[in-house]
């Protein structure tokens, strides 16, 4: 066994996923149970065999990369470049190994999950399809070597996104998150694409490991470092549409219309996250410009969403404005060179996020069950403020949820305390570095924004008393095939999984296997060097950690003063801070700004186009057909005869009869004729005289 | 390379065949309506064996473009041989079909669309004789145009193509049919005339020698082989016009960069850009295709729209490549617009046939991007683009005749919900229309990719203004799919079905063909490839020596 090996293994993680889409596509529906035990013991496989891919990499093959190539479209030898070959490929290095476990392990559990929550739904068969391209499209991002494959992975996810998002299509509601989620990315793809066109013009590749070689001797994208710079925020501008960065963040929480375990899957853990594989990806090649660029991306997008979130309250809502925030941050923490630990986050948050999602959909279920027997169809299932009381009744989505939530929070003990730490180590290290201070900062109070939204949910939901006593005593626990993927995820946010110190991941596993690669630009547009970036992060370690521990902690007195003990009255901030809570509840009025300015912009744009179109344009065509009616009635009455003699000669020969000559009698077509006659005439003239 | 059957060459065959089926529907009764039909059908079955055996005998590794050698499957004779003609001196004209990977990919194209309208053809209930008749005349003009290598034989078979669209249009449209036909008829009439202006102009300015066989020689090889006392004649064969060294000296278009020739050249450019069709020329096409029948709108879309990008590629690009070269910009300046103007007025549309005419500007505006680009990305991207626009056209215009024959409407805001309705029908809309906003995985984002990579080398803000209709057309096709297939279904459409197994048959053939070449597009590229190298390298060539060098 080789190397090589484990990439022949993923592949058939990579393409059981697609097999599974096509059987449910074709035999679901005449399948017992609609076939949901095919794509989920499918998916099952896989994920087993992804694990050992995972074990394998990290022992045994742990330096080697495994690669598989083949050409796809050759051009043989091309004029100005030389022999062309368009080569395409797999890799599986630590990397795209952890993330394709991830992956798997997410999948598998939604599928489960969805087992539960989806059971009685009108395309249950064609929803586990839909889940299956989903899992083999964002393989292909994660396996990719080269940017025109992570392009294509890239494009497809955003199909199963759009199908999934619109499984419920005929809300209206639920098809236009699906549009809009999938125009709004494409506008991110624009830019991935046309970054993609740079790096194919210099380097007539698409393989990243001959755009890094290439840049490594010195040759720069269109023979310009601003270009290199250019390029590397391009390529990012897909990661600010999948990942749903500011600005183009607005799809992802109407995607929250798709079903839950949708959301779980593909609009918290994984495909959101491929943005920041993107970046993880390609890191080599950002020069510190582009990394700015990058960070403060991260950082408004963390912000902005953190404050968000405060003001909603919807279930779901909440959670996607959380998964924004928690996307700005690994984002900023790529930016800021926190290589390891914005990766090891996005891991970590994978768990959690996944299970604040699944959690969420357990709670939504019970709600909806219960209204469901008291026959109201009027409460909205997923207002938390219809919710309350709920953790005696679900313990176990409870008790999950709490530590999903200190995970979030980044309570010690935690995964996401150790990977969250780590970017704040490395935004500080950062600002010493170059004097950016508002990145640090920004980040510890997003920090303790977060922690005081998600505690804000919890106790609303799980706390105190429920909304309605009659409706409470309906509520059930959700069954056993969705509450084992809950502890599953419990569990997996645990410290332990990701290094033996709670305090500090440094050597842990993950840190070990995913040190910051070594970077391709030229010395003078780098960023700060690796060694020299991680001795700062290494000082900055402890008050990171001290501070990072107090905004917690006041995020999460905070939320227990003001919706537990009632101590500070939230209602009573919102009225005198009427204008803000306002500009919070409507998003920072996004939507509402893209709504006017972009859609209503292109929509009048359209249409004064085709005005344009069907009056001037074609106004002009029948204009010149008017006035060669107007010619052609004239030469008719001088060339009767002859014309008439030539189309009767040219309709006889054709055999079309009658339909021929009435329309040749009484049309323009003549003038043509005699028009063509004419200038062969003249031209001959012409020809004489030259 | 030649391959004949009982003495007559394949591509005469390809070509001819419907004739002789649209001989034997005229004899047939007019009554006999299925006869007619399987006759018809027949015919197409043929040809697409015979484009198989072409596909397949195909040889890879030669180019073509300027070279007779490159030609495969050639047919030389001589067609009109008068020894003199008044003052036009002695007049020579050849019967030259031949093929190199630029117009096999068109022969194939071609081939397949006629089977499928063919089929697509059979709801026809309106004098039927007629009817077929005139679509296998079509047939063989169309298929001729691919074929010819001689100039008079090209614009012969252009002309030939032009009347029974006219009936085809006229006749069995829809109620503003005969404005329709009238403006398409006259539209490309006038660029017929301009292209047989550019066309009489290079007669007189090309020379060669004929020996006593009828066979002609260039200059050079003349002059070399010691045929310099034969007789010099003009001619209309295309390759011979591609030589520099052919032009009569003083002529009208010798020479090299000038303003004749840059004369020539557009006015030969907008006897093709009419057909493509290109802003501003691009009016006739909205009007056609609505009123036009289903298949004769698969059929424009599907293979005469590529009869001015093909046109372009096989004459005004190696015959004029000083003045391609000088345009090159405007041209992909043009294409730009088109795509982007295109795609924001087919957003405007409410009648669903006329926005997929509308895309059908814009997709066909990569195809002239890609080729301005002049390397061999961009134009093997175009000539791709020209095929799988033809398919996924296609597709979309028979999935618009689907629901038009039930409903008898086309309103996009009149109908919602059809994907519960029509299973089926959903299932390959779904693939149609992603492939045509360039899905990766399916043919159409290959082409398109392709296209604006090499566009991008060659012009990086003119691609970088057309890589928005990315974002545009998956605005307007996603959002016809929402109002069209989701939501719920207004009561009136209640007794809707599903697709027959004809229609299903239609649509999935094509369906698999834009997924397989969407996946793996290599078995066309490979046709192409050599040929692609071939035309960039003339191109660069002419771009690098100038006048110099072609002396």
């Amino acid at each position: 066994m080789s190397a090589d090996t484990l990439v022949t293994l993923s592949l058939a993680v990579l393409l059981l996923p697609l097999a599974g889409f096509v059987l449910m596509m074709f035999f679901g529906k005449k399948l017992p149970r609609q076939g949901d035990w095919l794509e989920t013991g499918i998916i099952t496989i896989a994920l087993g065999i992804a694990l050992y891919v995972l074990f394998q990499k990290m022992t045994t093959f742990a330096g080697e990369v495994g690669s598989l190539r083949f050409t796809w479209i050759d051009f043989h030898e091309v004029p100005g470049i030389g022999p062309l070959k368009i080569v395409l490929g797999f890799t599986i290095d630590n990397l795209a190994a952890i993330m394709m476990a991830v992956v798997m392990i997410i999948s598998t559990l939604v599928h489960y999950f969805s087992i539960g929550y989806m059971h009685d739904d009108v395309r249950y068969s064609r929803y586990f399809g839909y889940l299956g391209i989903f899992t083999f499209s964002m393989l292909v991002i994660v396996l990719a070597d080269n940017l025109f494959l992570l392009y294509v992975g890239w494009e497809l996810v955003g199909l199963s996104s759009y199908l999934l998002i619109g499984h419920w299509y005929e809300k209206k509601s639920a098809s236009n998150a699906a549009m809009k989620a999938f125009i709004t990315n494409r506008v991110g793809d624009l830019g991935f694409f046309i970054g993609m066109a740079i790096m194919f013009t210099t380097f007539h590749t698409f393989g990243l490991t001959e755009i890094f070689a290439g840049l490594q001797s010195g040759q720069m994208p269109l023979g310009s470092e601003s270009w290199l710079t250019v390029a590397g925020v391009l390529i990012f501008c897909g990661a600010i549409g999948k990942s749903a960065q500011f600005p183009l963040h607005v799809w992802l929480p109407d995607a929250m219309e798709g079903p839950t375990p949708v959301s779980a899957l593909i609009h918290a853990a994984t495909m959101v996250a491929a943005g920041v594989y993107l970046v993880a990806r390609v890191f080599p090649l950002l020069t510190a410009d582009a990394l700015m660029v990058i960070a403060y991306i991260g950082l408004t997008t963390a912000f902005i969403s953190a404050t968000i979130a405060i003001a909603q309250n919807d279930i779901k809502k909440v959670l996607a404005y959380s998964t924004i925030s928690q996307l700005g941050y690994m984002v900023m923490g790529l930016g800021v060179g926190a290589y390891t630990y914005g990766f090891m986050h996005l891991v970590t948050h994978a768990m959690f996020k996944a299970g604040l999602f699944l959690g969420s959909g357990s709670v939504i279920h019970a709600m909806h069950g219960a209204m469901h027997h008291q026959h109201d169809h009027h409460t909205d299932p997923q207002d938390i403020r219809n919710m309350g009381g709920l953790r005696t009744k679900m313990p176990v989505t409870f008790w999950a949820f709490v530590i999903y939530t200190l995970a979030i929070s980044g309570v010690p003990l935690t995964s996401g305390f150790m990977s969250k730490d780590g970017i704040l180590a490395g935004t500080m290290a950062f600002a010493g570095f170059t004097g950016h201070t508002l990145i640090p900062i920004v980040g510890f109070f997003v920090a303790g924004l977060t922690a005081f939204y998600m505690f804000r949910l919890v106790i609303l939901t799980f706390l105190g008393a429920h909304a309605d006593e009659k409706r409470f005593a309906h509520v059930h626990e959700s069954p056993k095939v969705m509450i084992i993927p809950l502890m599953i995820l419990a569990v997996l946010s645990v410290f332990v999984f990701y290094s033996w110190n709670p305090l500090d991941a440094s050597h842990g596993w993950i840190s070990q296997a995913l040190p910051r690669p070594a970077t391709v630009v030229p010395e003078h547009l780098a960023a700060t060097e690796a060694a020299e970036f991680a001795e700062g992060v290494h000082h900055a370690h402890m008050p990171a950690m001290l501070l990072s521990l107090t905004v917690a902690g006041l995020g999460i007195a905070l939320a227990f003063a003001t919706y537990y003990w009632k101590k500070i009255s939230a209602d009573r901030i919102a009225t005198s801070l009427a204008p803000v809570h306002r500009f919070l509840v409507d998003k920072w009025r996004f939507d509402e700004l893209y709504g006017t300015v972009v859609v209503g912009g292109t929509l009048a744009l359209t249409r004064a186009l085709n005005w344009v179109d069907s009056k001037i344009i074609d106004g002009a065509v029948n204009g010149a057909g008017w006035a060669t009616r107007g010619t052609s009635f004239i030469s008719s009455r001088f060339d009767a005869l002859v014309i008439d003699g030539i189309v009767n000669l040219s309709a006889y020969l054709s055999g079309f009869g009658g339909l021929v000559l009435r329309k040749f009698q009484t049309g323009k077509v003549q003038t043509y004729v005699l028009f063509t006659v004419a200038s062969v005439l003249v031209l001959y003239f012409v020809f004489r005289m030259v | 390379m030649e391959f004949t059957l009982l003495g007559i060459g394949i591509l005469t065959w390809i070509t001819f065949l419907p004739v002789v089926g649209m001989v034997a529907v005229l004899l047939l009764p007019k009554n006999s309506k299925d006869a007619i039909r399987w006759t018809s059908l027949g015919v197409t079955i043929l040809q697409v064996v015979l484009a198989v055996v072409i596909y397949s005998r195909f040889d890879r590794s030669l180019a073509g473009i300027n070279s007779v050698a490159g030609m495969q499957f050639v047919e030389q004779g001589t067609w009109i041989d008068i020894p003199s003609v008044a003052w036009f001196g002695r007049v020579h004209i050849e019967y030259f079909l031949g093929i190199d990977g630029l117009s096999v990919v068109m022969v194939l194209l071609t081939a397949l669309v006629s089977f499928i309208a063919t089929i697509s053809s059979w709801k026809i209930d309106r004098s039927e004789k007629g009817y077929f008749a005139l679509l296998l005349l079509l047939n063989t003009g169309m298929m001729g145009v691919f074929v010819s290598l001689d100039f008079f034989l090209f614009y012969v078979f252009w002309e030939v193509m032009l009347l029974p669209m006219y009936f085809l249009i006229g006749v069995w449209g829809g109620p503003r049919r005969e404005y329709a036909a009238i403006k398409f008829f006259l539209y490309t009439l006038f660029g017929s005339v301009l292209m047989l202006l550019a066309m009489i102009a290079l007669y007189f300015s090309t020379n060669v020698y004929i020996d006593g066989a009828g066979v002609i020689h260039s200059i050079a090889e003349g002059t070399k082989s010691g045929l310099a006392g034969l007789e010099k004649i003009h001619t209309f064969n295309l390759l011979a016009m591609m030589d520099p060294g052919n032009m009569v000296p003083g002529s009208l278009l010798a020479g090299w960069e000038t303003s004749w020739r840059y004369i020539a050249y557009v006015g030969l450019f907008i006897g093709f850009a009419i057909k493509v069709p290109l802003f501003p020329f691009h009016t006739w096409l909205p009007d056609a295709h609505v009123e036009a029948p289903t298949p004769i709108s698969v059929i424009l879309a599907g293979v005469l729209l590529k009869m001015g990008t093909y046109g372009m590629l096989r004459i005004s690009f190696p015959v004029f490549p000083d003045a391609m070269l000088h345009f090159s910009w405007e041209l992909a300046l043009l294409g730009v617009i088109s795509m982007v103007y295109g795609a924001l007025v087919a957003m405007a549309q409410t009648d669903f046939k006329k926005l997929i005419a509308y895309s059908s500007i814009s997709h066909m505006g990569v195809v002239i991007l890609g080729m301005a680009s002049m390397n061999t990305q961009g134009m093997t991207g175009a000539v791709l683009q020209m095929f799988n626009h033809g398919t996924i056209t296609a597709m979309l215009f028979l999935i618009v005749g689907v629901i038009y024959d039930r409903a008898h409407t086309r309103g996009v805001n009149e109908f919602g919900g059809l994907m519960n309705k029509m299973p089926r029908y959903s299932a390959v809309m779904v693939i149609a229309f992603f492939a045509a906003l360039g899905l990766p995985g399916l043919s159409g984002f290959i082409s398109e990719a392709f296209s604006l990579l090499g566009a991008f080398q060659t012009f990086r803000t003119l691609t970088i203004i057309a890589a928005v209709t990315i974002v545009l057309t998956a605005g307007y096709m996603l959002w016809v799919l929402q109002r069209v297939f989701l939501g719920t279904l207004p009561e009136k459409w209640a007794g809707l079905t599903d697709m027959d197994g004809r229609e299903t048959f239609m649509l999935v053939t094509l369906a698999v063909i834009v997924i397989f070449l969407g996946i793996y597009p290599a078995p066309v590229l490979d046709l192409m490839n050599a040929s692609m190298n071939s035309l960039a390298g003339i191109m660069q060539h002419a771009g690098t020596t100038g006048m110099m060098g072609m002396q």
